[in-house]
């Protein structure tokens, strides 16, 4: 089911997408629903790893939050819409490659946040009737595909 | 399970009027978590960086190991420069004097 590649680098240094429809659909449906949690549920706690804090005092964190605030949402809005936008390509280009492979991760820390995933083997939770098994599922799909993504963009970069 | 509290650092001791902030040295510090693919962690230090993959690799090992690492230093502005593009890449990232 899952030995071809998805998202691979040509020998041209193109990265190059290969989605079956129903991966396409998955993927379709998952930046609204994290858009609409940035937009409505600004304080949602499956959101808490976006958002990080980078001070261990209040004042200078609440200034850092004004300053950077907007700009790390924005970022994130906008490269969640370049996964909605593209999915039906063939080829990305370097920017659409970077916003996919944030936008992936983006909806892994948000998934693996709201699943609690710590360092044990995730499969190895699901159980028959697991409530979180289409959560659990998405999470290691989303996983799968960042990884090809890394590895196509990491001949990118010194060795 | 890692935890979303503020990462565990020292207290700073309050500072004696005459030292001025700005001149001192401040450290940007990864913290270790479960979700970041290793992978991925090692690319966005090379990205952001330009470390090469050994040195990126390094550090990386070093926050899955020992649970952090300081990846960058500078002045306050270039930590918090330094910090905003890793929170951008999902990477839990703090700051402080060192």
């Amino acid at each position: 089911m899952l030995e071809r590649r998805r998202i691979e680098r040509t020998a041209k240094g193109e990265i190059r997408l290969r989605l079956p429809r129903d991966e396409r659909a998955l993927l379709r449906s998952l930046p609204g629903q994290l858009r609409r949690l940035l937009a409505e549920a600004p304080d949602d706690p499956s959101l808490e790893r976006l958002f990080p804090p980078a001070y261990d005092d209040a004042e200078s964190e609440a200034e850092y939050r004004r300053l950077m605030g907007d700009e790390l949402t924005d970022g994130r809005r906008r490269a969640l819409r370049v996964i909605e936008e593209t999915l039906d390509e063939e080829r990305l280009t370097r920017d659409q490659a970077e916003s996919w492979l944030t936008a992936l991760n983006d909806l892994r820390l948000v998934l693996g946040t709201r699943l609690d995933v710590s360092d044990e083997t995730l499969l190895e939770r699901l159980r028959p009737g697991d409530p979180d098994a289409l959560e659990v599922s998405t999470y290691a799909y989303l996983s799968w595909l960042q990884e090809q993504l890394v590895e196509a963009l990491a001949g990118d970069f010194q060795q | 399970m890692t935890t979303l509290a503020p990462a565990e650092v020292e207290v700073e001791h309050p500072r004696a009027a005459d030292e001025v902030e700005h001149d001192r040295s401040w450290i940007v510090i990864v913290w270790n978590d479960p979700i970041n693919l290793m992978s991925y962690v090692t690319l966005v230090f090379q990205k952001l960086f330009g470390y090469d993959r050994a040195k990126a690799t390094k550090l990386m090992l070093q926050v899955h190991n020992d649970g952090k690492a300081v990846v960058s230093s500078g002045t306050r502005e270039k930590a918090e420069y330094d910090v905003a593009r890793l929170h951008a890449h999902g990477l839990w990232a703090t700051m402080r004097q060192d």
